[in-house]
């Protein structure tokens, strides 16, 4: 439309040119594209770009997206192969070795202990050797769940490829894991990170469904592994080692049969959503089809395989469409063919992204769009991904700061702000956890909440306070609260000019008057009530013992549980540091 | 989003009322609040992941239920420990329920069984969603029923006086009680506070004074009017009564923590609580396992605040759900996998309990639901309705659940 408004006023001007007479040839113009008008400043679409396309902004990083341009910077972002990160990945590599190994291989190093206990009965008990092995271990097994946790912390800090991490960190919550599904879980999630969703984030998400459907982690977390054609149909081999019953036959009665946990989710999380027009009979196809599809013993290496002796060999109808029946693993890709190309999935994946991207409620239009840019790349989750970052919705006033931030983004966009450097301690990642997203700790298969009003609430703002004044007490290893630009300089600055350095670097320069009012004032603006010292300098506040216990969280700022030191009382600059971390509009992204 | 009403209206009524934190101090240490209403207390408990039912309150006199499970049925009463506690000839209790046992011995525990969702929905996130929000098969439902009955009576002076009205031992506010009347979510009293020294607590409050109808502000306006209140009742001090002893769990403290928050006499009025884990696909086990484990820290924790709270759970009531029951029959890897109807406890003094309500369909294969699963006699808003009406007074049932008529009353209070 907007484009036959341009060729419109081409054709006034062509007229106009002829008409006035003074022979100048019209030149044929070629036709641009023309961007959509945005409705946010030059300096509002760049703090919302960092905002909502990489983990917040690092000092320095306004000025360099200003200079290249945001919508060149979003390109850039939109290739991130094209970005060298050299230093961060040799980082990686010194600080978190286990990482990218295999769950065989992690196994094979750090033995389950329920397996060395079990040996050790079967010997008649414990002995002392029994028990060194078991401490270490438990220590490894420790110290592997912290690499994966504070990884994908570290890299939401320091990896320059930031719109990777944060399309990767909604793909690990839309194909969300639990470590605790079983004690095997924990060996499994590095691979799958680093792996399956990272390297497919941007590409065709048929593969990316396919990878994860293969993958040790989803097979385990949702039960496939163990998902086998009931007692009374007939399965595509005899058993393994050739005890009676041949193909075609059914199996002799044994332990085993259909689970339809992945076949369900497969369905309302991963693809078409919970509306998207199926029933149970579709449930049980695909979970039918998907019979056989299971990991290799840990002896033997791991990973996927298909065995046909599992496998439900009868015909199945899924989602109005027969799937020939005997074709082993064909059945299960040809399920996972038809939902990624489903209309409904096109829908569903665009509104996700949609809601991540823009607004807790975007607008059907740009879901539209989205779904049919999906549809039209074959299922090409950059260019869906274009479709909406580069969009007016994106970058409307309404969209500007409506997001409330998860934990994961208070931690990981502070941590940026302060100029952190990405610390190989677990204590970033126990951070996010005690302000409610412990890291692979979402137990149910839906993951993560994405809308501000489930992750808002009084204990959350208190968290995310305490979270702000712990980093501006310096408790928060790595993250200097004088780390930001210029910071040194302002220490002996007016106040004026102290809150103006600090909302540049912490608040993209912007505040409303009344938080400003607040930084500014050097004295107790609630004076006269009663409560301030009540709640001020209490002891008996410490860091939040760690409830679930992922990766053994602790309280942050050293020693912690319940009951830490208290903290100093905040002065001058990083006073002012800590109300903005604590500020409404530090809540926001 | 309009919510959080109580920030003005209850900072207001505290001024006017004269409520100072020396009053409320003294009403910590037990001191009735003078004139103030018997307050009607209901705790809720949410068993996330679909509860199997059946190995909860085994009907080991039906005949199909052995022929079902024949690895994981809990075998009938018995001289030995390990079978089912007898309830009325026909139905018994885990095992592990032993501790819930003395309640339904004293007519405090009412089971309800074959009760649920109406939907046939099999999904976790459907079916909790549904039995939170109180609309079955109504996804676009705004709030949870428990937000609605704050909302509907929130005329009620005592209510309104404190930001304890509603409480969710909980990192996030859960479905049932998101809505427009104020609620607080914590995960520990302990930690409810602002950990800071100097003005800085006091100019954080002033970030968030102006209280909007924005999400962000209106969450931090109502944290700083709570700290303050909490901080006044000093629930650090607290010791359980009668000896009773929660289990080292987080469901066991979060239960501990409600029985501090109800002695603290701080306005509770509804508290929530949920406990995970019962989604057994595999391995559930019977008599022993994972289900049991799960079912003694559930009965435990329960045990612990009905004899912490003692002559008080004449004004409690304790009312257990999950989204679903499971498949009437094992599946392949010694579990269950999702089903239908399921089963929920009522617990309080004002409970008519010591007999399991509810119409028993039975679990011939022709009496299963959609031939596989537990069929439904109750919905579960007659049992919602009939507690919130005969306990915490609601009259506006319309409001709370929209469109639905009971079949008839279970009688549980």
């Amino acid at each position: 439309m907007r484009r036959f408004q341009l060729m419109g006023l081409l054709a006034l001007l062509a007229a106009c040119s002829s008409g006035g007479g003074k022979g100048v040839p019209v030149q044929p113009m070629p036709v641009m594209p023309v961007p959509e008008p945005r409705e946010q400043t030059a300096d509002q679409q760049v703090t919302h770009a960092l905002n909502r396309l990489a983990f917040g902004a690092r000092p320095g990083d306004a000025a360099r997206v200003r200079a290249l341009g945001v919508d060149a910077w979003i390109e850039q972002q939109l290739r991130p192969e094209s970005i060298s990160d050299v230093a961060f990945e040799q980082f990686l590599g010194t600080n978190y070795p286990t990482i990218y190994e295999s769950p065989a291989m992690l196994e094979q190093r750090f033995t389950p202990p329920g397996q060395i206990q079990n040996q050790a009965a079967a010997r008649g008990g414990m002995t002392r050797a029994d028990s060194v092995r078991l401490r270490e271990s438990q220590q490894g097994i420790r110290q592997m769940t912290a690499e994966v946790q504070s990884s994908r912390v570290a890299r939401a800090i320091a990896s320059e490829r930031q719109l990777q991490e944060v399309v990767t960190d909604f793909w690990l919550n839309h194909f969300s894991v639990y470590d605790a599904k079983g004690p095997r879980q924990r060996y499994m999630l590095g691979e799958y990170e680093n792996r399956v969703i990272r390297p497919n984030a941007f590409g065709k998400f048929r593969t990316l469904l396919g990878a994860v459907a293969k993958s040790d982690a989803m097979l385990f977390y949702l039960d496939n592994w163990q998902s086998q054609a009931d007692n009374d149909r007939p399965r595509l081999a005899p058993p393994p080692g050739g005890r009676g019953g041949r193909a075609g036959a059914p199996a002799p009665a044994r332990r085993g049969g259909l689970n339809e946990n992945y076949g369900r989710e497969l369905l309302e999380l991963h693809t078409l959503g919970v509306d998207g027009g199926y029933t149970q009979q579709d449930v049980i196809a695909a979970a039918r089809a998907l019979t056989g599809w299971t990991l290799r013993g840990f002896q033997q290496g791991g990973g996927f395989q298909f065995v046909p002796f599992m496998h439900d060999a009868g015909q199945k109808k899924f989602l109005g469409r027969t799937l020939q029946a005997g074709r082993g693993l064909d059945e299960g890709e040809e399920v996972l063919d038809i939902v990624a190309k489903h209309p409904s999935t096109a829908r569903y994946i665009a509104f996700k992204l949609a809601r991540r991207f823009v607004s807790d409620t975007p607008s059907k239009a740009i879901v539209d769009r989205a779904a049919a840019t999906f549809t039209r790349t074959d299922g090409d989750i950059r260019e869906t991904v274009r479709s909406i970052i580069t969009s007016a919705e994106f970058f409307s006033r309404a969209a500007y700061r409506s997001k409330v931030k998860s934990p994961f983004e208070v931690v990981t966009s502070a941590a940026r702000a302060l100029g952190a450097a990405p610390d190989p301690t677990p204590r970033m990642a126990q951070a996010v956890g005690q302000l409610g997203q412990p890291i692979y700790g979402h137990q149910a298969p839906n993951g993560w909440p994405e809308t501000g009003d489930q992750w808002m609430n009084t204990g959350a703002i208190l968290n995310r306070i305490n979270f702000g004044m712990q980093i501006a007490a310096g408790r928060l290893p790595g993250a200097s609260p004088l780390g930001f630009r210029d910071a040194d300089m302002l220490q002996t600055a007016t106040r004026e000019l102290q809150v103006d350095g600090v909302v540049a670097a912490l608040l993209g320069g912007d505040v409303s008057p009344d938080t400003r009012a607040v930084l500014v004032s050097g004295e107790n603006p609630l004076a006269q009530s009663p409560s301030g010292g009540a709640m001020g300098g209490d002891p008996a506040m410490g860091g939040r013992g760690g409830g679930r216990g992922t990766g053994g969280g602790q309280g942050i700022g050293g020693g912690g549980g319940r009951g830490g030191a208290p903290l100093p009382q905040l002065r001058g600059l990083s006073l002012v540091v800590g109300l903005a971390l604590g500020s409404p509009e530090f809540q926001r992204r | 989003v309009q919510r959080r009403y109580f920030v003005k209206s209850g900072a207001i009524a505290l001024a006017t009322m004269g409520l100072s934190p020396t009053f409320l101090r003294k009403m910590a240490f037990g001191m009735p609040l003078p004139g103030a209403a018997k307050g009607k207390i209901l705790v809720c408990l949410f068993q996330r992941g679909a509860a199997d039912a059946l190995n909860v309150v085994v009907p080991f006199g039906d005949k199909s239920y052995y022929q079902l499970r024949p690895a994981i049925a809990i075998p009938a009463p018995s001289s030995s420990v390990r079978s089912a506690l007898d309830l009325d000839g026909f139905f018994g209790l885990h095992p592990s329920l032993a501790p819930l046992k003395p309640l339904w011995d004293r007519g405090m525990l009412a089971p309800i069984h074959a009760v649920g969702s109406p939907s046939s929905t099999r999904s976790h996130f459907d079916a909790q969603d549904y039995m939170e929000s109180g609309t079955p098969d109504v996804k676009g439902t705004a709030d949870g029923w428990l937000n609605r009955y704050l909302a509907a009576s929130g005329t009620c002076e005592q209510c309104k006086v404190t930001p304890f009205r509603a409480v969710s031992m909980a990192p996030q506010t859960p479905r049932i009680l998101q809505g427009n009347a104020a609620t607080v979510a914590m995960d520990s009293i302990d930690t409810f506070s602002v950990r800071t020294g100097g003005d800085a607590a006091s100019r954080l409050e002033a970030l968030y004074r102006t209280g909007s109808a924005d999400i962000v502000q209106g969450a931090g306006n109502e944290m700083f009017e709570a700290v303050k209140m909490l901080r006044s009742a000093n629930p650090q001090q607290y010791q359980p009564g009668n000896g009773a002893e929660y289990p080292r769990s987080q469901f066991g403290n979060r239960l501990r923590q409600i029985a501090q928050l109800i002695k603290s006499n701080v306005g509770l009025e509804i508290a929530f609580a949920d406990i995970g884990g019962w989604d057994t696909h595999v391995n559930q086990g019977g008599v022993q396992g994972a289900l049991a484990n799960r079912l003694d820290d559930f009965a435990q924790s329960i045990a612990a605040l009905t004899t912490d709270l003692g002559d008080a759970m004449e004004n409690v009531v304790i009312l257990t759900m999950s989204e679903f029951g499971r498949m009437a029959r094992q599946n392949g890897n010694g579990g269950t996998d999702h089903g239908h109807a399921g089963s929920m406890f009522v617990i309080g003094g004002g409970v008519k309990g010591g007999k399991v309500l509810g119409k028993w369909p039975g679990l011939a294969p022709e009496q299963l639901f959609e031939g596989r699963d537990l069929a439904l006699t109750t919905d579960f808003r007659s049992v919602f309705a009939e507690v919130a009406g005969g306990h915490l007074g609601a009259t506006r049932m319309d409001a709370l659940f929209p469109g639905f008529r009971p079949a008839g009353r279970l009688g549980l209070l």
